[in-house]
């Protein structure tokens, strides 16, 4: 009702009528889409033919099955259920079948780009003008099977941290939820209960950033004054304190456990313009990185044997972290130029599989760390299917680079549309989209791909600090310095679906846990709240 | 030099002498007044070895005294923890508060209704009269005097006559007239010599403004348009204020940085 006082009183919403409405001028509003329905003629379009030629492929590239002549107006689950008939014709149990996107070559401004069929043939190749004599290849990629309910409501408040909250994270596999803040303690929470488990003392300044290793085992908060502390997440004690940096950390990355079973590595970033790379076990320092010439911003470990950070200095690195040679470990591979000012944030594609681990949606245990790390090894496979790693990378200049940092030092694209700095940026789990939050108070979402600019989301009335995805990459979440936290629906929300109120002051913290069943979202007014639908 | 130790010998057959308290206490209390009456009249060589020697003591007492006071010395809290915690995203960026953006501009605003300006140089010695000008005796037995020299750089504009000598009460010498001034622009951080337009204030005095007299810390009018400079309504700046930064009789010269 709060939007109608605004527009004096001219405007109407359903209870409000009757005598007793002081905003009742005695007539509504009415729309025209309402009254008059309008007549979509693309059913009935002449020019289309009623069938066109297409060729499906998989992810790789290969083809899938013979040249098929389909309707024009078949959509998309005519075309998935097809696709399931062409895989594995004997499968016919409804509940297997994955659901699909395709995505068809279009030729735009002379570059031929993947354009996703959003609801049948006829308006892609309407809007599109593609030819309708020549074939057609869609490609299609799976979508997560499972389906993970949209947050709406605010299950806990959970008080305790007597000063801000700077960081909450939820451990791999879900279970787990830890926070980070600026009264100097770290604290793990329960999460079938939002009840706390563990109050853990030990830094000395404010906790800014905390990470699980992906196992799950290992949990790393470091603080203002350059202190990493390692905690044994399922006692709430410190394991060891180490001074890592002389001035604050701004960023933890652990090893992803694809590469490495024990998940004993780590590394960080700080103001003190260096990285460094740890051994959680050893608690030595394995490598230090230095070559930045002002404040790290951000690290984060690759999958494929390289480590990133972006700095202040306006250049990303590559660092090799990965070799048989024990030398090798910390060589600088490449140097990423082309912000104009501080670079913020570092997304990559695989954030999402390498953060969790083993873990998925079926919230699994696994009887041994072989069969976790395999477990792992599969799933990073299974997502990266021949396709390069890709790195996006959102800056004060109010631009984001997407590279392929594995195979050149050279951006693939600049995206350009933000108005301000550019502070946090997300790769969906399937690696689809990826999403930036702005000062400038909005997110947009770009393809995670080519890089093109997808949607705009705006609703927030202050600036945007945080943005996670669902595990499932239909639903996005954005924490504001609004006090609010805003529910988005994938990719075609321009509307946020939910608001989120309750904070009393600016969202600063924000996570989705991996299993899809919860939100939290950790606020300056020292209050956790738990989300779920 | 006392043989052997008789002294002792005496204390311990005989005894203190009955006041021998009152006395030592007596000594001690006379000792400072002694020591301050020698530390006032010593000079030269033993001056020096004294005050080093005494110096040496003072340290060592100012020692003892902390090692005294320890449980009571305030120290700084090493483990207080700064208010105001903010993400790691946040930090180094207080400076873009919004509220702080205004309440500068509103500050901003307020100077200019006044009509003053943060300068580089705030404060200034001021200059005395009597250092400013010299006395210039006249009259054919040198017995008036009322007319002045001034002792420092001056600017006189372009068109400047001097007035008849009966009415000229203060002289501005020719060689100590001054036309252009070496401007350091803050920002670029380049200097150029450019033209002086007028004298706008002399922190010292009015009459010094007047008289176009340049010192330390006074503010001068310089022309830029050679700069090319433009006002934010977008005209072309010419006339600009500047700073002088040093002393311009001492150095023969008018360096000045310009207010920006």
């Amino acid at each position: 009702m709060s939007g109608n006082k605004n527009t004096g009183g001219i405007a109407w919403a359903g209870s409000l009528v009757g005598s007793q409405n002081p905003n009742n001028l005695g007539y509504r509003y009415s729309h025209a889409h309402k009254r008059y329905k309008k007549t979509d003629d693309s059913e009935n379009d002449d020019t289309l033919p009623a069938s066109v030629v297409v060729q499906f492929k998989n992810r790789e590239g290969e083809e899938v099955g013979n040249l098929i002549d389909i309707p024009t107006n078949s959509d998309i689950d005519a075309m998935s259920s097809l696709v399931h008939s062409l895989l594995n014709p004997e499968e016919e149990d409804e509940s297997k079948k994955i659901p699909y996107s395709f995505y068809a070559k279009v030729k735009r401004n002379g570059v031929v780009d993947d354009v996703e069929v959003t609801s049948t043939l006829a308006s892609l190749i309407k809007e599109h003008n593609l030819g309708t004599e020549d074939v057609i290849s869609l490609t299609y990629q799976p979508l997560a099977v499972f389906r993970v309910r949209p947050v709406t409501r605010c299950t806990d408040t959970m008080p305790g941290h007597t000063e801000a909250i700077l960081h909450v994270s939820y451990s791999p596999d879900g279970r787990h939820l830890a926070s980070g803040g600026g009264d100097t303690t770290v604290r793990f929470w329960d999460v079938n209960t939002s009840l706390p488990k563990f109050t853990c003392h030990g830094h000395k300044n404010h906790v800014l950033c905390t990470a699980w290793s992906p196992d799950g085992k290992r949990f790393a908060s470091a603080d203002k004054n350059g202190v990493l502390i390692l905690w044994d997440p399922s006692k709430g004690k410190a394991v060891s304190t180490i001074k890592a940096h002389t001035k604050h950390i701004s960023s933890i990355a652990w090893e992803p456990m694809h590469m490495n079973k024990e998940c004993d590595r780590l590394a960080t970033a700080s103001k003190d313009s260096l990285v460094k790379i740890w051994h959680a076990r050893t608690k030595r320092c394995i490598a230090t990185l230095s070559g930045h010439l002002d404040s790290v911003e951000c690290v984060k470990w690759g999958g494929e044997g390289l480590l990133y950070s972006a700095s202040r200095d306006r250049t990303i690195k590559a660092w090799c972290v990965e070799g048989t040679d024990p030398k090798d470990v910390g060589k600088l591979v490449r140097t990423f130029k082309g912000h104009g000012h501080r670079i913020n944030s570092l997304a990559l594609s695989c954030d999402y599989v390498c953060r969790t681990g083993p873990y998925d949606h079926r919230c699994k245990k696994f009887a041994s760390d072989d069969e976790a790390h395999q477990a792992a090894i599969d799933k990073y496979n299974a997502f990266k299917a021949g396709e390069p790693e890709r790195m996006v990378s959102g800056s004060d200049d109010f631009t984001l680079f997407l590279w392929h940092p594995k195979e050149s030092k050279h951006p693939i694209k600049r995206l350009t549309g933000h108005q301000q700095a550019v502070n946090h940026i997300a790769f969906s789990p399937d690696g689809r989209y990826f999403a930036s939050a702005s000062f400038d108070k909005k997110t947009k979402i770009w393809n995670g791909k080519s890089g093109d600019f997808i949607s705009t989301l705006h609703g927030h009335v202050g600036a945007v600090y945080q943005v996670a995805w669902s595990s499932d990459s239909r639903y996005l979440v954005t924490a504001s310095k609004d006090s609010t936290a805003k529910l988005w629906e994938m990719p075609a929300g321009k509307r946020a679906k939910e608001t989120l109120p309750g904070h009393a002051d600016e969202v600063y913290a924000l996570d989705w846990s991996p299993n899809g069943s919860s939100v939290s979202t950790g606020s300056k007014d020292r209050t956790i709240k738990i989300w779920k639908h | 030099m006392p043989q052997h130790e008789h002294m002792e010998r005496h204390m311990k057959l005989h005894g203190r002498r009955l006041d021998h308290e009152e006395r030592t206490r007596k000594r001690e209390a006379r000792l400072v007044h002694k020591r301050s009456e020698f530390a006032q009249k010593v000079h030269g060589l033993r001056a020096k070895l004294y005050n080093e020697k005494r110096f040496k003591e003072k340290a060592a007492m100012r020692k003892t005294i902390a090692q005294h006071n320890q449980r009571n010395n305030k120290h700084a809290n090493d483990e207080a923890v700064a208010d105001g915690a903010v993400p790691a995203y946040l930090l180094d960026r207080e400076g873009v508060s919004r509220a702080k953006v205004l309440s500068n501009t509103v500050k901003q605003k307020r100077k200019e209704k006044a009509g003053k300006w943060e300068v580089p140089i705030p404060k200034v010695k001021p200059v005395a009269d009597d250092e400013m000008f010299k006395v210039m005796r006249t009259g054919s037995k040198r017995n008036k005097a009322w007319k002045r020299v001034v002792t420092k750089c001056t600017f006189v504009g372009d068109n400047f006559t001097r007035k008849a000598p009966k009415f000229e009460r203060f002289i501005r010498p020719t060689g100590l007239r001054m036309k252009k001034a070496n401007v350091t622009h803050p920002e670029l951080k380049t200097s150029f010599q450019l033209d002086i337009l007028s004298v706008k204030k002399n922190p010292s005095s009015n009459l010094y403004t007047n008289l176009g007299v340049m010192t330390k810390g006074t503010i001068i009018e310089v022309n830029v348009s050679d700069l090319g400079l433009v006002t934010t309504s977008g005209k072309v700046a010419w006339g600009k204020m500047a700073q002088v930064t040093n002393n311009p009789e001492l150095d023969g010269c008018v360096n000045a940085v310009l207010l920006v």
